[in-house]
């Protein structure tokens, strides 16, 4: 396969932009949809023994001053009753929830807790504090290892590729206002690897390369055969994690459902910003550096 | 074709194949389940403190001496307890049916009581200063008693009424230890004889201590998980798990045909280490744990692509099989270090920093990595090699090339 990955690199650059701007508005203006991991609050998920409807369940929850609630169907159609729901509301001393419960029990019919959760607003920004915390740990730790294995240029040039990633899922997430949860971090931080080990894959071969490189071969055509001779692997690979991925995302239980669709989005992008980023951007740096170099010797010799 | 690698060949093919199909079940299912597969309730209980007192050391210790008794009272099974940083503590209850009344049990500050005979109560834990296990004459472990100032006038009173009778000391309601008076004691400090053990006396010390538990302890987290729901995502997982290793399995049978079936082989066994090794480390099966093994294995696949996509440019320049072979996989082999090297610093920033289930996906994901590697290059290798001695066929085309 013959590739000119390099040669139209701002095409790419710009694809990168059109997937990155709608997602970068929507953070700015309607933020994300953060779940009570983050923000505190309880979910309880209920399975009744007769079909209810958000009306019903509404008029209950008001009658306990819950009336900022969000009620939710649980069903497979658009119908507008359903025998499982999910509530979220703020926190719930256990006294309340006991309440609203034989309340609950008495005007809709018996029902199930399949799962309540309930997490109070200090763990809550607890965990938006370690989640940066570990994002920048990764972050630091990794530009360490390869700027240790590679050079800097290299590993700066990859942690674009992956704040590129992460932004996306972000980005996604916010626009279709898909809930985040603490699971949520686990993949934003698995996407990284990831996406780490997909551009060391180009930039191993491209440092194998340039060992035996002939100096009729030009820079950029290096890089593009490096792309080239990895581009099967690259996919490969992007398909078997997309099957164990995807197998968990649409076959996988409901607690797992945006954790597997966070990866699912971050490894289709990490595996095009490997391609497409990484070393692009490493090549255009290095390509600025030497026409300052030239222009520093021009200026030299005057 | 050399018919006896070829036998060679099947039979550990066989072996492993067999292996697996006997080990991998009861494997699984011997592995301890986490409350989101089973059903419980996981809380997040911190100490706080009050006007009276400051949460210290001693005070959250106590706290998890009585969380302890108290879970022992209601009877569950395999319950567990466990302190997290200065002043959290996490409990674990499986199977429970009505959460809320238990967790309202945990919570509420311990009442320790002194009764005489009558069964009426003469003092309170607010009456008791200190108590501490010592270690008396004779080399007897004694507990030794100090009371306040008023806590002090009334023991002397209960004593002095009571020699030759039983005292009984009561935790929540339960009888902790019943000494007999000797003689009456009026300096507000006592000794109560006959434990066992340094450690019972310990034991006793701090049971007596938290019954004047100063500090208050609130929920900061409950998470309940109906029995229902766990065996539903527990089904869900296992067919997610078997969708997800058949699209792999297809895939590397498609595109490298017998080293596609070495791969999957490879992937086998794999699993089977994954799985035992978690069952060595006694590490609990959660949600987002079996996400991480799914997600491991098609990571598991990457390491063997590697190496077959290497061989098969190896073999393309003109080598033979067997050296191209050699060739793919010492090339492949700085790569997947690298390329796992990676993967393996997050894992460990996610166990090192993330808390309950996500450092159980940590610890999957980062065991997969080592262990992908090395049934990469170990057994994937050793299979292809014998392969190559069997001599089936010269023919590229059926590794893959």
């Amino acid at each position: 396969m013959k590739f000119d990955i390099i040669g139209k690199r701002y095409w790419w650059f710009a694809l990168s932009l059109i997937v990155l701007i709608p997602g970068l508005i929507s953070m700015a203006l309607q933020g994300f949809n953060l779940g009570i991991d983050f923000t505190g609050g309880t979910i309880l998920d209920l399975k009744f023994a007769s079909s209810v409807t958000v009306a019903q369940v509404r008029e209950v929850l008001v009658d306990h001053r819950l009336e900022n609630s969000v009620i939710q169907l649980v069903s497979t159609d658009q119908a507008e009753t359903s025998n499982n729901l999910f509530i979220r509301t703020h926190v719930l001393s256990n006294d309340e929830s006991q309440i609203l419960f034989t309340d609950m029990e008495k005007r809709l019919g018996a029902f199930e807790v399949l799962r309540s959760e309930k997490v109070g607003a200090v763990m809550g920004s607890e965990l938006t504090q370690q989640a940066l915390l570990n994002l920048a740990v990764v972050c630091a730790l990794l530009i360490a290892y390869i700027s240790y294995r590679f050079e800097y240029k290299i590993a700066v040039s990859a942690i674009l590729a992956i704040l590129h990633d992460v932004m996306i899922v972000l980005g996604i997430f916010s626009l279709f206002h898909i809930e985040m949860d603490s699971s949520f971090v686990a993949a934003i931080l698995t996407v990284i690897g990831y996406s780490m080990n997909e551009a060391i894959v180009v930039f191993d071969r491209i440092r194998e390369n340039l060992k035996t490189h002939r100096k009729t071969e030009s820079f950029q055509d290096l890089v593009n055969r490096s792309i080239g001779q990895t581009f099967t692997r690259t996919l490969y690979t992007l398909l078997t994690v997309l099957f164990a991925c995807g197998s968990l995302h649409f076959f996988g239980g409901e607690s797992t459902k945006n954790f597997s669709l966070a990866m699912l989005i971050g490894f289709l992008s990490g595996a095009y910003s490997a391609i497409f980023n990484a070393s692009p951007i490493w090549v255009t740096w290095k390509e600025y550096d030497e026409r300052k170099r030239a222009v520093l010797k021009t200026g030299g010799s005057k | 074709m050399r018919v006896g690698n070829v036998a060679k060949f099947l039979s550990v093919v066989a072996v492993i194949i067999i292996g697996f199909s006997y080990f991998i079940s009861p494997l699984t299912t011997s592995i301890k389940q986490g409350l989101d597969l089973q059903g419980g309730t996981h809380v997040v209980l911190e100490a706080v403190d009050t006007p009276e007192a400051k949460v210290d050391e001693d005070a959250v210790r106590r706290v998890v001496k009585i969380i302890e008794k108290r879970v022992n009272e209601i009877g569950l099974t395999e319950p567990i307890i466990q302190r997290q940083g200065d002043r959290r503590i996490i409990v674990e209850l499986p199977g429970i049916k009505e959460p809320e009344k238990a967790i309202e049990m945990l919570g509420k500050t311990a009442l320790l009581e002194f009764q005489d005979e009558s069964g009426t109560t003469v003092m309170t834990g607010k009456d008791l200063k200190d108590a501490k296990a010592e270690m008396g004459q004779n080399k007897n472990s004694v507990v030794a008693l100090e009371f306040s100032d008023q806590g002090g006038k009334l023991f002397a009173d209960l004593t002095t009424k009571n020699v030759g009778k039983h005292i009984s000391i009561l935790l929540d309601k339960q009888v902790l230890t019943s000494p007999v008076v000797n003689e009456p004691i009026p300096n507000g400090k006592a000794v109560i004889t006959g434990s066992r053990s340094i450690e019972e006396a310990q034991n006793l010390a701090i049971l007596l201590r938290s019954g004047s538990l100063p500090v208050k302890v609130d929920v900061m987290e409950m998470r309940t998980v109906g029995p229902t729901l766990g065996q539903d995502s527990k089904e869900k997982s296992e067919k997610a798990f078997s969708i997800g290793i058949a699209l792999i399995v297809i895939f590397m049978l498609g595109f490298y045909r017998l080293s596609g079936f070495v791969a999957t082989i490879a992937l086998l066994v794999y699993v089977l280490l994954l799985v035992g090794s978690l069952k060595m480390l006694q590490a609990t099966m959660t949600l987002p744990g079996i996400a991480g093994i799914i997600l491991s294995m098609g990571v598991a696949v990457d390491a063997n692509v590697l190496i077959f996509e290497r061989f098969k440019e190896e073999y393309r320049s003109g080598k033979t099989l067997r050296a191209a072979l050699d060739a793919g996989f010492s090339r492949a082999f700085n790569t997947i270090l690298d390329s796992n090297v990676s993967i393996m610093i997050t894992a460990s920033v996610l166990f090192v920093l993330g808390t309950g289930p996500i450092k159980g996906f940590a610890i999957t994901l980062g065991l997969g990595v080592i262990l992908s590697m090395f049934t990469a290059i170990t057994v994937s290798r050793y299979l292809l090699r014998m392969l190559m001695q069997a001599n089936v066929t010269k023919n590229g085309k059926y590794f893959g090339a």
